[in-house]
């Protein structure tokens, strides 16, 4: 039997969902609370804002084939608010980078974005997150258009990318693990996007010997 | 067929975990008893709430940064930077209890008239312990500041004596894979080579540092007997060093060989030579939200810049 839930049931669930995605952010509230960083607090909240946005980029990003895996096609419904969890952590770990590494300092932070490849590349992919979590409610599919909307939602596959380079370049060459595994982990959600895609692209068969048709065997005097 | 199962253990052969307890408090009050008898020191032992045991009559040094509150104990203890036991901020403080401190020996050699083997016990006598509260500099970019426990480099150069060939010192760590597990992966070139020029090591500032806060060092502070060398970054100070060797040459170090481009030879404290990924002009203290600017020498100039009168400080970085 598959689970297929009603409205009241998936109501249910989409609460269980924010409760846990606002998780990662009561553990920050909660270090703030008792002053538990961790002998470098922002090292701390940096990484941990920087993970649960990669975590929930690939949760997100799972619906997709979990959905057409499993046909439970309910899960689409949970996408919107595990990308806006994604955005919702992708600024709070920029909000922390402007904040404490620069003081909110507009030219210092110009100047590190600029000079420090790995947060070009961070501050891309957020750039890029803002129309997608700009047009993440009904009104702008209906102004976009089904097609333009998800034009424009697939630039999450780039960022994705964007992500993962940014976490490679960021940590030092000994500690290469989890970018790895997070990329190794993107390829995987890609990877089978490009499949289902070249496997509905196959063409109808087509006649391979036919011949033009001739209506005439010969030219008409 | 027929199915054993193991008979079930009475509970009168269960060890009472009072007992169980009390046995590894008898053996610690033993071994502290005794290392503390027979080696004079217990260099290395841990009192019962898992600190290490405290220096008595330390003198304190008028060479002291005292402008600043120390960074806390627990935060320098559990953060830091010693690949031997992992890459991560917190590798040493899990995996350096696997090191044995005890026995000790430091061979110095190379461009000496006579190599010697010292035990730590005896390094310990060679002068009365200072107390050293200095700035810390990570080249990552993090500060701290820590009261060594050790005393001035020369101390080692009054009972060496180098030729007049030597004109650098190189300090080797241990590289047990036994004792420190991450020795196995390429993360450096093994073992850990540091070096500086002979006139630096000879700085007053320069100090071989055999404990922090008051006590025998940590382990994942580098124990039993490490370097400190408060105008540099912090990299340049080798932890658990086993090997002196005096050089005519400049040593090619484990950073140099890992980065020549970033990490440089001579590793002042320097905010206005960038680090090649990040910009060194601030740092932030452990504990601390907001950032605060870098001192040219870590704040020591007044002290050490005339070791480098006439040199291009960025070239030599």
């Amino acid at each position: 039997m598959r689970f297929n839930p009603d409205n009241r049931q998936l109501g249910l669930i989409k609460v269980a969902l924010f409760a846990i995605c606002l998780l990662p952010l009561c553990r920050l509230l909660w270090a703030t609370y008792t002053n538990d960083f961790g002998p470098n607090p922002v090292e701390f909240v940096q990484r941990w804002t920087g993970t649960w946005t990669i975590n929930l980029l690939l949760i997100t990003l799972c619906i997709t084939p979990l959905r057409a895996m499993t046909q439970m096609h309910w899960l689409t419904r949970l996408r919107r608010m595990l990308g806006l969890f994604c955005f919702f952590y992708a600024s709070l770990h920029f909000l922390s980078f402007i904040g404490f590494d620069h003081d909110f300092v507009i030219e210092d932070i110009a100047k590190d974005i600029f000079k420090r490849p790995f947060v070009t590349v961070g501050f891309a992919a957020f750039l890029l997150l803002i129309p997608l979590a700009a047009t993440s409610n009904n009104w702008a599919i209906r102004q976009l258009g089904g097609r333009k909307w998800q034009e424009l939602h697939r630039n999450i596959y780039l960022i994705s990318i964007l992500a993962c380079v940014h976490y490679f370049w960021l940590v030092k060459a000994t500690a290469l693990l989890w970018p790895l595994a997070y990329s190794i982990g993107v390829a995987l959600l890609l990877g089978w996007r490009i499949r289902e895609r070249q496997r509905k692209a196959i063409p109808a068969p087509q006649f391979q010997n036919a011949k033009p048709l001739k209506f005439f065997k010969q030219k008409p005097e | 067929m027929l199915i054993r199962h193991t008979p079930h253990i009475p509970t009168s052969e269960i060890t009472d975990p009072q007992v169980y307890a009390g046995r590894r408090d008898f053996i610690r009050t033993l071994a502290l008893g005794l290392g503390a008898s027979t080696l004079g020191l217990a260099h290395g032992a841990e009192t019962r709430d898992g600190r290490s045991r405290r220096f008595d009559n330390l003198l304190s040094s008028p060479l002291s940064t005292i402008d600043d509150k120390l960074t806390p104990y627990q935060s320098m203890t559990t953060y830091g930077n010693f690949y031997e036991f992992g890459p991560d901020k917190d590798s040493p403080a899990k995996n350096a209890h696997r090191l044995r401190t005890q026995p000790w020996t430091l061979t110095v050699d190379g461009e000496v008239k006579a190599p010697k083997t010292f035990a730590i016990d005896d390094i310990l006598k060679w002068a009365p312990l200072e107390e050293r509260i200095y700035r810390m500099r990570c080249v990552e970019g993090w500060s701290a500041i820590v009261p060594w426990v050790g005393f001035p480099f020369s101390e080692l150069l009054k009972r060496v004596e180098p030729t007049g060939n030597a004109k650098y010192v190189e300090f080797w760590s241990l590289a047990d894979p036994e004792q420190m597990p991450y020795v196995r992966l390429p993360l450096l070139d093994w073992p850990y080579i540091e070096g500086l020029r002979l006139d630096e090591a000879r700085h007053p500032l320069t100090i071989l540092a055999l404990g922090m806060y008051g006590e025998v060092m940590p382990k994942q502070n580098g124990a039993p007997l490490r370097l400190v060398v408060p105008w540099k970054y912090g990299f340049k100070g080798a932890k658990s060093i086993v090997r002196i060797r005096f050089v005519e040459k400049q040593p090619n170090t484990a950073w140099m060989k890992a980065g020549p481009d970033e990490y440089g030879f001579y590793s002042n404290v320097n905010p206005d030579v960038p680090h090649k990924r990040w910009s060194q002009a601030n740092e932030r203290r452990l504990g601390e939200f907001l950032k605060r600017k870098t001192l040219p020498f870590n704040g020591y100039a007044d002290q050490v810049a005339g070791l480098y009168a006439g040199m291009d400080l960025r070239k030599n970085f």
